[in-house]
């Protein structure tokens, strides 16, 4: 299962809730406002650190680079241009964009 | 999509607390339409989503539509998947007899289970 | 938004003709939506209208038809828990039209 997630973990709950009731080995992506979530620095690293083991983590290029963050990517975070995200989208059999 | 009676799993999963937000109102409508299509629906309610169903709800002084009854009218539209996030409820205070309808209280591991079992997922 | 008269009082209604505020229904008004769709009120009528009023007022939802249909039949008895008797006594259907006369919005999935 894919999960979608796009709003700053700092400021909404969703990446929190998405961590905690996914089934482990799923797919997370973060876009928009939650690719500061894939940021080394920012105070929720530990916890993206920590799912890295459980989930695969990808988070969206253009919205990274978009924001000036591009060069501060947590290892093992995998960046996906808009191709990938459509490739993420079609491997899995379901997807849930988290609001 | 064109077989006309192709039967879907949809899961609806809430999680905004009723008032403030226009939210948890529009998944209402959208799960009475999707329950009029013959599909296979459940709820899960989740986050500040378990406010939903705390009984007692006073709309008057506000004056907004109080559809929290609509929530007992489920049963009659077969819709009686109803979930809630164990942790949720204990990290808001709220208890079972707390809700104004009858719900299967789930562990996150369990909510994740059945999130993977279905064909459609709607975030609201 | 338009208005129907009846008794010398103006009501608000939409474009498709449902009372705008719940609070405005009373028999009259019923009978007077009845009339502007070529139904005439009987006793089989009003008991399907009383119950719509009576749902509503513990739901706060108009029913969808399927769900309506179960519900009357449980209460009215079989006989009259099926779509022939309903649509006999609201020929445009049960929901759309049942609820106007009743004074209820449409029912949601209702187009």
């Amino acid at each position: 299962m894919l999960h979608i997630i796009n709003k700053s973990p700092l400021s909404n709950n969703s990446l929190d809730s998405c961590l905690r009731v996914a089934q482990s080995g799923g797919d997370i992506l973060l876009i928009e406002d939650a690719v500061y979530a894939a940021t080394t620095g920012n105070a929720f690293e530990g916890k993206i650190r920590e799912a890295l083991e459980k989930f695969k983590i990808h988070v969206l290029q253009p919205d990274l680079e978009a924001r000036g963050l591009a060069d501060r990517i947590i290892a093992g975070v995998s960046p996906v241009d808009y191709g990938g995200f459509v490739d993420l989208t079609t491997a899995n059999n379901n997807c849930q964009s988290w609001l | 999509m064109s077989e006309g009676n192709s039967i879907k799993k949809f899961m609806f999963v809430n999680r905004k607390a009723p008032y403030g937000t226009i939210y948890a109102l529009e998944s209402l409508e959208v799960v009475l339409i999707t329950a009029a299509f013959d599909q296979d629906v459940s709820l899960v309610f989740m986050d500040d989503g378990v406010y939903q169903l705390k009984k007692g709800q006073q709309t008057k002084g506000i004056e907004c539509k109080n559809f929290s009854p609509a929530y007992r009218a489920l049963e009659g539209y077969d819709i009686e998947k109803l979930y809630v996030d164990k942790e949720s409820l204990e990290a808001r205070g709220i208890s079972e007899e707390d809700l104004l309808v009858d719900v299967t209280v789930l562990g996150a591991a369990e909510l994740g289970e059945l999130m993977n079992q279905q064909d459609v997922v709607l975030s609201f | 938004m338009s208005t129907i008269d009846v008794g010398g009082k103006s009501y608000e209604t939409d474009e498709e003709g449902y009372l705008v505020n719940l609070s405005d229904w009373n028999k009259d008004v019923a009978n007077y939506i009845a009339q502007t769709e070529n139904i005439e009120m009987t006793d089989q009528h009003w008991e399907v209208i009383n119950f719509l009023r009576e749902y509503f007022e513990e739901y706060q939802i108009a029913p969808a038809v399927r769900v309506l249909t179960k519900a009357i039949g449980k209460k009215l008895g079989a006989d009259k828990g099926n779509s022939e008797y309903l649509y006999g006594l609201f020929p445009y259907g049960p929901g759309k039209q049942a609820c106007k006369i009743a004074g209820l919005p449409k029912p949601t999935g209702c187009v």
